[in-house]
């Protein structure tokens, strides 16, 4: 049980910048940001992500009212990831399909409208949607995956503030372990920018980011910086037994073959590069693999002075020795897609696998001293001979740290799993 | 309102909720929720919209009434005489 094997095989997801893997596969390479500037009610303008895709591709546009924005982009992603694995969801038995969606927060969105369409009313409760129990409570956005697919498998999210996207991850991991799913689509959601709430939550903290040009808002390890940047997205995995992926002949991604997650036991919001070491070290641990068997690191880094530092100096501790592994940041490029970020950025690498390119790490025009990583791969994107495997971190607040390793599948043919 | 206004009122109401509601061939005297794709949701969204334009508390036993378009104009036609 403990070694079944399990990879990725279909992706989707709705980013600031593209709406399929290619596309922004491509926007990445090339640095292109998808940050704009946003006007959020009572907060004003301030950069974001917003998404733009065919929101009534695999829906109807009633639905969509009907439910969340996070559902929308969760049926998105998941039709995507299904039609990229090139999987019809009835391969599989859909009682023993799993729908696992993490998330930062949710219900704030939602809420903070309803209290905004009541005032009209004079705050007289009796025009209180119906509907916002449904779209508030947790499992939301998995649900409406499930009812738009019939699945009928177990369906939950995942809270685990930004580390969530990883989280989905290895849950999916452990399920399909378990043997209580075969098939699971699992990813993040974030429709945080929705929310005046959670912008002027970190404006107050001194943690938002502002700038004249909204594409430069963004750059972790500059010693510029000045907060984060929040973002919408969604990325939905497919993922399988590597034999039922073989058998099927599928398209493999990768095979998640490590991972951790653990507590700073410390603090609300500040991070702790201690316990992010541990946690990286423990899934190497795990993936019975060495600093220098990882061949690029897809930082957290958001673009906080102490958050980018701790995680440098994580990295420094455990992967100092490592000349051969590449570090980059996604989110100088899309912002901090929250709950989402953890599976969008890692999609994001997973091409490296096979054109061998490390995407960019934008906006840094003046690199923090404290942030010097030996092969930080800053502005352009760097050609190396083999990317095997990737670490991709994502940490969140409160306290919670996640590490998650994806290797290439080189072997399946030459020896078939048990 | 007539009852020809109050046949619009709903529909218009119906529309707001699902804009591909395809109203060529309802029969007003069958039930709209077999006729049109309207789940209990939809229907709650149909009471709260009445609530919303004209004040009206329609009492959760009196909900049959709004079964069918002409059973919501009978129902509703002396609620909004003077509407």
């Amino acid at each position: 049980m403990q070694n079944r094997r399990i990879v990725i095989t279909g992706v989707g997801l709705a980013a600031p910048n593209a709406s399929n893997l290619k596309e922004y596969r491509k926007k990445l390479l090339n640095g292109v940001s998808g940050i704009q500037e946003i006007d959020l009610r009572y907060f004003g303008k301030a950069p974001a992500g917003i998404c733009t895709f065919p929101e009534t591709k695999y829906r109807k546009k009633k639905e969509n009212k009907k439910g969340t924005r996070a559902g929308c982009l969760g049926v998105y992603c998941a039709n995507e990831a299904l039609a990229d694995a090139k999987l019809d969801i009835n391969h599989y038995d859909l009682s023993k399909v799993g729908v696992l969606i993490g998330l930062t927060e949710h219900g704030t969105v939602e809420t903070e409208n309803e209290v905004y369409n009541i005032k009209q009313f004079d705050y007289d409760v009796k025009y209180w949607t119906h509907h916002h129990n449904p779209r508030t409570v947790l499992n939301n956005p998995a649900g409406e995956i499930t009812m738009n697919l019939g699945i009928t498998g177990p369906h939950y999210t995942i809270g685990a503030a930004c580390a969530a996207g990883n989280a989905s991850l290895i849950q999916a991991v452990q399920i399909l372990r378990l043997g209580e799913a075969d098939m699971v689509l699992a990813g993040g959601i974030s429709e945080s920018t929705g929310s005046f709430g959670i912008f002027a939550s970190f404006q107050a903290q001194g943690a938002l980011a502002n700038a004249d040009d909204p594409t430069m808002a963004s750059r972790p390890f500059d010693a510029d910086r000045n907060g984060i940047v929040i973002s919408e997205g969604a990325c939905v995995f497919v993922l399988e037994y590597l034999e039922n992926a073989v058998k099927r002949g599928a398209h493999i991604y990768g095979e998640i073959v490590g991972y951790a997650m653990n507590s700073d036991a410390r603090d609300f919001v500040l991070p702790y590069g201690k316990r992010q070491a541990e946690c990286m070290r423990l899934a190497l641990e795990r993936a019975e693999l060495q600093p220098e068997d990882i061949d690029l690191i897809n930082t957290h880094a958001t673009g906080t002075k102490q958050g980018d530092t701790e995680e440098c100096k994580a990295i420094r501790e455990v992967f100092g020795e490592s000349k051969s592994t590449y570090v980059n940041n996604t989110k100088s490029i899309i912002g901090h897609a929250m709950g989402a970020a953890g599976v969008l950025e890692l999609a994001g690498n997973l091409p490296s696998f096979e054109d061998n390119l490390v995407h960019p790490t934008i906006n840094i025009e003046n690199l923090d001293p404290e942030c010097e990583l030996d092969n930080l791969v800053i502005n352009k994107p760097v050609k190396v001979s083999s990317i095997t495997s990737i670490l991709n971190n994502s940490f969140g607040m409160v306290g919670i740290n996640s590490a998650v390793i994806v290797k290439k599948v080189l072997d399946y043919q030459e020896n078939p799993p048990l | 309102m007539t009852s020809n206004e109050i046949k619009d009122l709903i529909l218009e109401i119906i529309e707001d909720i699902d804009d591909e509601a395809d109203f060529e061939s309802l029969d007003p005297g069958e039930p709209l929720r077999d006729q049109l794709d309207l789940d209990s949701m939809d229907f709650l969204d149909i009471v709260m919209e009445l609530r919303k334009r004209h004040q009206l508390q329609i009492p959760e036993e009196d909900y049959p009434n709004l079964a069918t378009l002409n059973s919501c104009v009978t129902y509703l036609e002396p609620l909004l005489k003077d509407a």
